[in-house]
């Protein structure tokens, strides 16, 4: 258990931002009665009511330490990598070659976080998979589409556990006067990439008007993307005292974190929408799948795990 | 106990997401009958039933297979309660027909495959005539299509790990035999119920 003083502060925090969005939420429904409107604001309420589950998982994870992050992580990854590989035609030929990436890399990879061997961790899937996934299809004998089919699985590998698992690698990261505090930044990294996904939401659904990407997202827009991403980046910079970082970097970070969430989401749609699919799943009510709510995460991790690897150990 | 753990390791493993689009989950006497790609279907509709549904419906199974060893004759009678059918050597006194017959009689629901094996080529195969039978003598039972999704990617045919990608499946709207139907109408009928499932 972490019995650090800001902790009380950022859970009450949570608690009021998810209050007053359910009571927005609420009086919505009272206000905007036409069908269109209706449908539009109960997605809206069914999103809140996912991040109150969403936001009781995570900081029951968070608290419970080490441990339970990387379970957490672990079963995102696990999760997201089925979205993705469902969603992703493989043939017969793969099968075995999936079955390692499931049971074999994954657990690995997330393993290796818990004994912070962090050289073999960062080469694991880049590295080493990278060259038994084409053995292993090799072995198994199909050569049709050969290597559009490793280049998937690996793709998937890559996005869904190596990207995703840079951010509870941020627990091993050693920052001077920041010892046993890097919960607090795992907390930081989600709010900033989770309320920049929702900022933009808001903006676009708002001001929007000019589409930034027409063909791979009709809902981003160019009002959504500055909108939100600015006030994302002003959240983070705000929340400076419970990171390592003075507020020009705390606003720096967050600026990359929001840039990058946004990258996430729209490469993300661009698969989707080559699939004629709408969402990767149905797990979290109103968001679609597990994929969805954390393309940004799976961009944003890696870049902010290195900035501050390089700048603040 | 044993059926409840085998029903959420189905569930863990085949993620199954189950849709109603022609009719509601209701204890009534039905047959249910699906495409066959996989060992698993049978799991994935039965475990997609609700508890009380599942528990007066049997799935259909190939008595060869489930007989071999210990643990699939186990899971075929004590935990699905399968009505084991013979496959090969049909003579009149296994004929499959009267087994399944005496199950609808004791007012059980059945899970059925009528493509007769897992099918690895097109969609869904050709119908044997298993269900125009069952439904021509007891008219009374309702015939419901349902189409299972990416259960061979998950368990194809000639593997035994399983890789945990997620399942669907949809159950249709009830289909009778008509009168003036014949078989082989009725058969292609039912079967495009199936193909159907898979495109809305």
């Amino acid at each position: 258990m972490n019995s650090d003083a800001q902790i009380p502060w950022l859970a009450g925090g949570v608690l009021g931002v998810l209050t007053l969005a359910s009571a927005i939420g609420y009086l919505l429904s009272l206000k905007y009665r036409s069908p269109g409107a209706q449908a539009t604001i109960q997605n809206l309420n069914a999103r809140t009511r996912s991040w109150w589950i969403m936001a009781a998982v995570f900081g029951m994870a968070l608290l419970i330490g080490r441990t339970g992050t990387l379970v957490l992580f672990g079963f995102i990854s696990f999760w997201a990598l089925r979205e993705f590989i469902t969603l992703t035609p493989t043939r017969a030929g793969d099968h075995r070659t999936l079955f390692w990436v499931f049971f074999v890399i994954t657990p690995l990879n997330y393993y290796l976080l818990a004994i912070q061997w962090y050289e073999l961790f960062i080469i694991l899937i880049p590295v080493y998979a990278f060259l038994f996934i084409p053995l292993r299809n090799a072995l198994a004998g199909d050569c049709g589409r050969f290597l559009e089919r490793t280049a998937k699985i690996q793709w998937a590998l890559m996005v869904c556990v190596y990207c995703v698992s840079h951010a509870p690698a941020l627990l091993m990261l050693q920052i001077p006067n920041y010892e046993n505090q890097n919960a607090k930044l795992i907390f930081f990294f989600i709010v900033v990439t989770q309320i920049s996904d929702v900022l933009q939401y808001v903006w676009g659904k708002t001001f929007g008007k000019h589409p930034i990407a027409p063909h791979v997202s009709p809902n981003k827009t160019i009002e959504g993307f500055i909108g939100g991403v600015l006030s994302a980046a002003a959240v983070g910079t705000a929340l400076w005292r419970i990171t390592p970082f003075n507020p020009w970097q705390a606003a720096g970070m967050s600026l990359a974190i929001a840039l990058m969430g946004f990258a996430g989401g729209l490469v993300m749609s661009a698969i989707k929408r080559d699939r004629g699919v709408k969402d990767y799943g149905t797990l979290i009510e109103g968001h679609g799948g597990v994929m969805d709510r954390i393309d940004s995460i799976c961009f944003a991790a890696p870049v902010f795990f290195h900035l501050t690897r390089h700048f603040f150990t | 106990m044993s059926s409840s753990i085998i029903v959420a390791l189905t569930k863990l493993i085949a993620g199954t997401g189950v849709r109603w689009t022609g009719c509601a989950p209701e204890i009534k006497q039905r047959i249910y009958f699906a495409n066959h790609t996989s060992n698993l279907d049978a799991l994935i509709v039965w475990t997609s039933l609700p508890k009380p549904i599942r528990a007066r419906t049997r799935p259909v199974a190939a008595r060869d297979y489930w007989i071999k060893g210990r643990v699939r004759r186990y899971l075929a009678t004590k935990v699905f309660n399968a009505v084991l059918i013979e496959r090969k050597k049909v003579t009149s006194n296994n004929n499959p027909l009267a087994f399944l017959l005496e199950a609808l009689d004791q007012n059980f629901s059945l899970i059925i495959f009528p493509e007769g094996g897992r099918n690895t080529e097109s969609e869904c195969g050709p119908f044997k005539s298993g269900l125009y039978h069952l439904g021509k003598n007891r008219p009374r039972v309702e015939l419901i299509p349902a189409f299972i999704d990416n259960a061979n990617r998950i368990l194809p045919k000639g593997e035994v790990l399983p890789v945990p990608l997620l399942s669907s499946i949809s159950f249709g709207s009830p289909i009778r035999v008509e009168q003036n139907e014949t078989k082989v109408q009725f058969l292609e009928r039912a079967r495009n119920a199936v193909i159907q499932l898979k495109r809305s």
